[in-house]
């Protein structure tokens, strides 16, 4: 085992990727109890601490690439290969070892003070082991292959101890590289077992990096030890079967350590932006203190292994969502929108409550997410959660997706929160926060799969609600004024797009337009706010803007450049993940997905055109025209435009991190570089994400001609709102819309429009409906029903026993027992007193008595008694 | 010397009753009975003081032949000496230092003379049970002697001599106490 | 002779003075049915006697007669003082034992 420590190791970062989230609530706590103090007022604290753990959150990501990336080294390939071709004997010796694995444990303790007497025959077994395990090889195994494998042929043949040596140095080489002990007899979802198969067929990848402790415990079982881990010293998670231990850790996979990069990134240049933006706030201070926090709950909450450290998370950065948006609370309608925005997502929050409480007794009590996933897999199969079990936890987990990713209908909270600061709106709403509904289905992906049935189907809840969504806030971004709420509204369309993405099975389509959107709409936001501080604070587009191209043109071509990666024009981010989501629908002939999803697809395409639309609208009526505010605009600082600018380079080039492999070979470019993102995201074994029965996960085909018409139809919705700004500003370049316009002469669109500038009465049902119903009615029954229900029967039980114990004291009390011992004593008396009269002073009575009591006797004596 | 000369003084020698003796005496008996029974009747319900002295005269007399059908003629004349002599006198005297009226007097009786029959009767009634229960059919000897005084006197000096001379002075002091008594003070 | 007549005749007038003592009010009336109870006794007495020819019966008797004289004594006495104190022989007045 130590031998082997030296030819792999899992790399120091991934391990303490819990510095990550830690450093960032550390500078919460100081700011909050320094920062006042400090001559910067607490912001050079938070940004040291974003930019420490932006460099290690690179360092994770480029650890973890290579950990992918050392997967997928073709000589690799193409050794075992060989090696598997060359000698079958070997091969099914090496098959044989997997079936043992599960016994080999306690034989562990027994093999460590042997190991050291047979190193020198270690160094000729280690080759046989990298090529079984190929994320091992460090070595230059193509000149040492051919001979030492047979060496190490002879060596398998000889005794059975060497082959259990063998198989214990396997074993602890997959607890070195996953640092788990995973005893679950799916060995599949656990890491890197996977590798001992049949080497060469699997594409193999890396196996998340692990680590937990135990929190808390309720109930007094001790966990079982890892047989022989001495080196990573950590209490491993187990089947939690006997007791439910609460354990926090950290999960390092694809997943997040791309959340890790995205959200230190923006977060980063949000806190630059901040110290700009926010200068000679009332709150810089408190403002700083609560990014840090938000940093630290979003990462915490992306790192989790447990479902309870996602619930904690989840409501953490919710809590920072209310702090932040009512950051200028003495204005009331900063913290109505607070308010709003904490109490629709915890409607939501029931729903991830109770999705997580069913998940975990379904599987078997335990908080684990790996577990939950490895069961989910399983379902329909012995040691699985049965289908409708997942359903029903995936659509409660859909309604916390709602709230919080702002789906339809629990979106309305999205727009009102734009009442926050701009960098805010930025990190939370655009980039990070939002997603967190997203990200929590990425991560229980096995759970909503099996439970939504995503496989073969037309439609399904999730895809269903995500396209709703895509149409609905793309619409409702038509007819907003101010521009905040027209990104608000798209980014609940964009959101919509990932969850139709993950709901319609295009797994890494989703992640990937999680990805892309952070960074163009986190430009978009910034440069939003940059307007603002241009036009006094103001982000009314039709009453303050106009014309700004000239003032602002840093603004203006980093705006441009997120509003066409936002519609979705190559070659920009947008374009590649958007088009990657359509062509996952499955409905395009030649894609192939895992359905085929109809009405996401239509949704979709109309969304494409739609969001062109409506970005360019913004465009033409902040940029383009003549002004119409009373400020004099100019270009920002460059504290706000240097983010602005290193966002739109990033949304300009981050698409092309997963370009298909039908653009890679046309620019001639090595076939590795297509599809890097899923590569580096995808989890290890996806296509065990679904039931071993039947099913198997698949990447759809990407279509140039989808990506045509998906790009022309935007291209053209784009042309017609050109066009149609176009011609009004030559009308008049002051006016902002035509006061004659369709809307107003066709009767049906002049409803339309009033339905979208009413948010489709959304709000109207919530707080006018809903609440007025549960105030008045509602509550007046539940008053009456108190008052005269349970009250009046807890009056009653109360005259009950009065009435009782009255009756009990009266005819008991006093009438029995009181007059049986008045009795008695009258019985006395009474008594006495007519004894009394015999002692009449008359002889003759004396006489009587005494003579009749001689005759008593005599009659006694005389004739009772007998014969005398 | 007392039988020597008791042997020498008396005439005849007590013997016994002859069948038809027997017959006389007994129809003799019944007699003297009735006579005693509804004289001593008359003397409980006679409504003159004086004339129930005079019937308990009768009864006591009709007693003493009694004694004397029975033989006991020392009992017979004691009786009629002190009973008929001495006490009877007594109560007359009696009922003449108590101004007792002269002719019917009305209220001699209580009003409830039910109780007294009662007892009375109840009594009679196991008196006689019980007398025809034990001794039925027991006769009296028939070689029966009279009891001579001479036996009695011997009898008396002899056996009885301490309660003899413990009644002599229970009378003493039965004398005394009734002089104390009735003393005018 | 049978000896149950003579004790049949002896109840009689034990009944009678019974009767007599419990009816009459006049105190020297009641001593006379003592005296009368007092009798049969003696009748009862004298006839065992004779049934068994034992002298008892009879020196019984004599007891008896003496006694009988005493207690008569006496009783007419306290009659008298009851006579002298109260103007009345009617014993019924005397209740002062009454309780």
């Amino acid at each position: 085992m130590y031998l082997l420590a030296e030819a792999t190791s899992i790399p120091w970062i991934l391990s303490n990727v819990w510095l990550i989230p830690a450093i960032p609530a550390i500078s919460f706590l100081i700011i909050l109890g320094f920062g006042k103090k400090l001559p910067y007022k607490g912001a050079e604290v938070g940004l040291t601490s974003i930019v420490l753990i932006f460099g290690l959150s690179l360092l994770a990501l480029f650890a973890w690439i290579g950990e992918t990336e050392s997967s997928h080294s073709e000589e690799a390939v193409g050794v075992i290969a060989e090696v598997t071709a060359s000698d079958s004997q070997l091969d099914s010796r090496l098959s044989q070892l997997s079936p043992r694995l599960s016994q080999v444990s306690p034989r562990l303790s027994q093999v460590s003070p042997r190991l050291s007497q047979v190193s020198p025959r270690h160094s000729q077994v280690s080759p046989r082991h990298s090529q079984v395990s190929p994320r091992h090889s460090q070595l230059d195994w193509e000149s040492r292959s051919s001979i030492e494998l047979r060496m190490t042929e002879n060596e398998l043949r000889m005794t059975e101890n060497e082959l259990r040596m063998t198989e214990n140095e396997l074993r602890m080489t997959e607890e070195r590289e996953s640092t788990l002990d995973c005893r679950s007899e799916s060995a599949m979802t656990c890491g890197g077992e996977s590798v001992i198969l049949t080497a060469g067929e699997e594409e193999v990848r890396g196996a998340p990096v692990i680590r937990e402790w135990e929190w808390f415990s309720i109930g007094g079982s001790d966990h079982s030890e890892t047989v022989g881990s001495q080196s990573e010293s950590e209490d491993d998670s187990h089947d939690a079967v006997e007791s439910p231990d609460i354990s926090i850790g950290t999960w390092v996979d694809g997943q997040s350590v791309m959340m890790l990069f995205v959200v230190t990134f923006i977060s980063g240049l949000v806190h630059l932006y901040s110290t700009e933006y926010v200068k000679d706030d009332r709150r810089y201070t408190h403002y700083f203190a609560f990014l840090s926090l938000f940093t630290a709950s979003m990462l915490f909450m992306v790192l989790s292994t447990s479902t309870i450290q996602l619930i904690v998370g989840w409501e953490l950065v919710g809590v920072c969502s209310f702090a932040l948006i009512g950051h200028w609370w003495e204005e009331k309608p900063n913290s109505d929108a607070a308010l709003k925005a904490f109490l629709t997502n915890r409607v939501g929050d029931m729903g991830l409550l109770i999705g997580m409480i069913v998940l975990y007794f379904a599987a078997g009590k335990s908080f684990s997410i790996q577990k939950i996933n490895s069961m989910a897999v399983l379902s329909g199969q012995d040691g699985g959660i049965e289908q409708s079990v997942l359903m029903v936890a995936a659509l409660c987990l859909m309604a916390a997706v709602m709230s919080k990713s702002g789906q339809f209908i629990l979106h309305t909270w999205l727009p009102d929160a734009m009442a926050g600061p701009t960098p805010v709106s930025a990190l939370i709403h655009a980039a990070t926060m939002v997603v967190a509904g997203v990200y929590m289905i990425g991560r229980l992906y096995p759970v909503f799969w099996e439970g939504l049935s995503i496989y073969g189907s037309n439609i399904n809840a999730m895809a269903f609600i995500g396209g709703l969504t895509t149409v609905g806030g793309g619409l409702l971004a038509f007819v907003q004024r101010d521009i905040k709420k027209v990104l608000a509204y798209s980014t609940v369309s964009q959101l919509g797009y990932m969850v139709l993405a993950l709901g319609v099975g295009a797994y890494t389509a989703g992640m990937f337009h999680l990805f892309t959107h952070a960074f163009f709409k986190a430009c978009l936001f910034l440069g939003a706010g940059s307007l603002s501080h241009a036009c006094h604070h103001s982000f009314d587009m039709k009453s303050d803007m106009g014309g700004l191209r000239k003032k602002m043109p840093k603004t203006f071509a980093t705006f441009v450049i997120g509003s066409l990666a936002l519609a979705g024009i190559p070659p920009l981010a947008g374009f590649w993940s958007k088009d990657e989501i359509l062509t996952g629908a499955g409905v395009w002939p030649g894609t192939g997905g895992n359905g085929t999803y109809y009405i996401p697809f239509i949704f979709g395409i109309i969304t494409a055109a739609l969001t062109a639309a409506y970005m360019t609208r913004v465009i033409w009526l902040t940029f383009f025209g003549e002004y119409r505010g009373h400020e004099d605009p100019h270009e920002s600082g460059s504290r706000i435009t240097v983010p602005l600018i290193i966002l739109a380079t990033m949304a300009s080039l981050v698409g092309f991190l997963n370009m298909p492999s039908g653009v890679v070979k046309f620019f001639g470019l090595p076939e590795s570089w297509a599809h890097k993102f899923e590569t580096w995201v995808e989890p290890e074994g996806i296509s065990t994400f679904v039931s071993k029965a039947n099913n198997n996960f698949t990447h759809a085909k990407p279509s140039l001609t989808l990506a045509i018409f998906a790009t022309s139809c935007a291209v053209f919705a784009a042309l017609g709102v050109w066009t149609y700004y176009k011609k009004l500003y030559a009308k008049d370049p002051k006016a902002t819309e035509y006061t004659d316009g369709l809307a107003s002469r066709v009767p049906l669109l002049a409803r339309g429009h009033k339905i979208l500038s009413e948010k489709y009465y959304l709000d109207h049902l919530y707080s006018g409906i809903i609440t007025n119903f549960t105030k008045g009615p509602l509550a007046n029954a539940a008053n009456w029903f108190n008052q005269n229900v349970l009250d009046r029967f807890v009056d009653l039980v109360g005259k009950t026993s009065a009435a009782v114990g009255g009756f009990v004291y009266h005819k008991i009390d006093q009438g029995v027992i009181d007059k049986a011992v008045d009795t008695s004593g009258l019985a006395m008396s009474e008594g006495g007193e007519s004894l009394r009269k015999l002692q009449s002073g008359q002889i003759r009575h004396y006489a009587s008595l005494m003579f009749g009591a001689a005759v008593l006797i005599a009659i006694v004596f005389f004739i009772g008694v007998g014969e005398r | 010397m007392m039988a020597l000369f008791s042997d020498h003084f008396l005439v005849q020698q007590s013997q016994q009753l002859s069948e038809t003796g027997e017959w006389i005496a007994n129809g003799f008996f019944y007699i003297i009975a009735t006579v005693a029974v509804l004289a001593a009747l008359k003397m409980v319900t006679t409504k003159n003081v004086v004339h129930a002295a005079l019937y308990l005269l009768v009864v006591l007399g009709c007693v003493a032949a009694t004694y004397i059908i029975l033989g006991a003629e020392f009992a017979a004349a004691t009786q009629i000496m002190v009973y008929l002599g001495a006490i009877m006198v007594l109560l007359l005297f009696g009922v003449m230092l108590t101004r007792a009226k002269i002719g019917n007097d009305t209220e001699l009786d209580y009003d409830q003379r039910w109780i007294g029959a009662l007892v009375s009767v109840s009594m009679l009634a196991v008196l006689s049970y019980s007398l025809f229960e034990y001794f039925e059919g027991a006769t009296m000897p028939k070689n029966q002697k009279p009891q001579r005084t001479e036996e009695i006197a011997l009898e008396i000096f002899s056996t009885y001599i301490v309660p003899f001379e413990a009644l002599s002075v229970l009378l003493l002091a039965a004398l005394i106490g009734a002089v104390v008594v009735a003393r005018k003070d | 002779m049978f000896l149950n007549q003579f004790l049949f005749f002896a109840a009689i007038l034990f009944s009678i003075g019974v009767y007599g003592v419990l009816t009459r009010k006049n105190g020297v009336l009641v001593l006379m049915s003592v005296e009368l109870i007092l009798n049969a006794v003696n009748i009862n007495l004298v006839a065992f006697g004779a049934y068994k020819s034992d002298l008892s019966g009879q020196i019984f008797a004599l007891f008896t007669i003496a006694v009988a004289a005493a207690e008569v004594g006496v009783g007419l006495a306290i009659v008298l003082l009851i006579y002298r104190n109260r103007r009345s022989i009617d014993i019924s007045d005397s209740n002062m034992l009454k309780g």
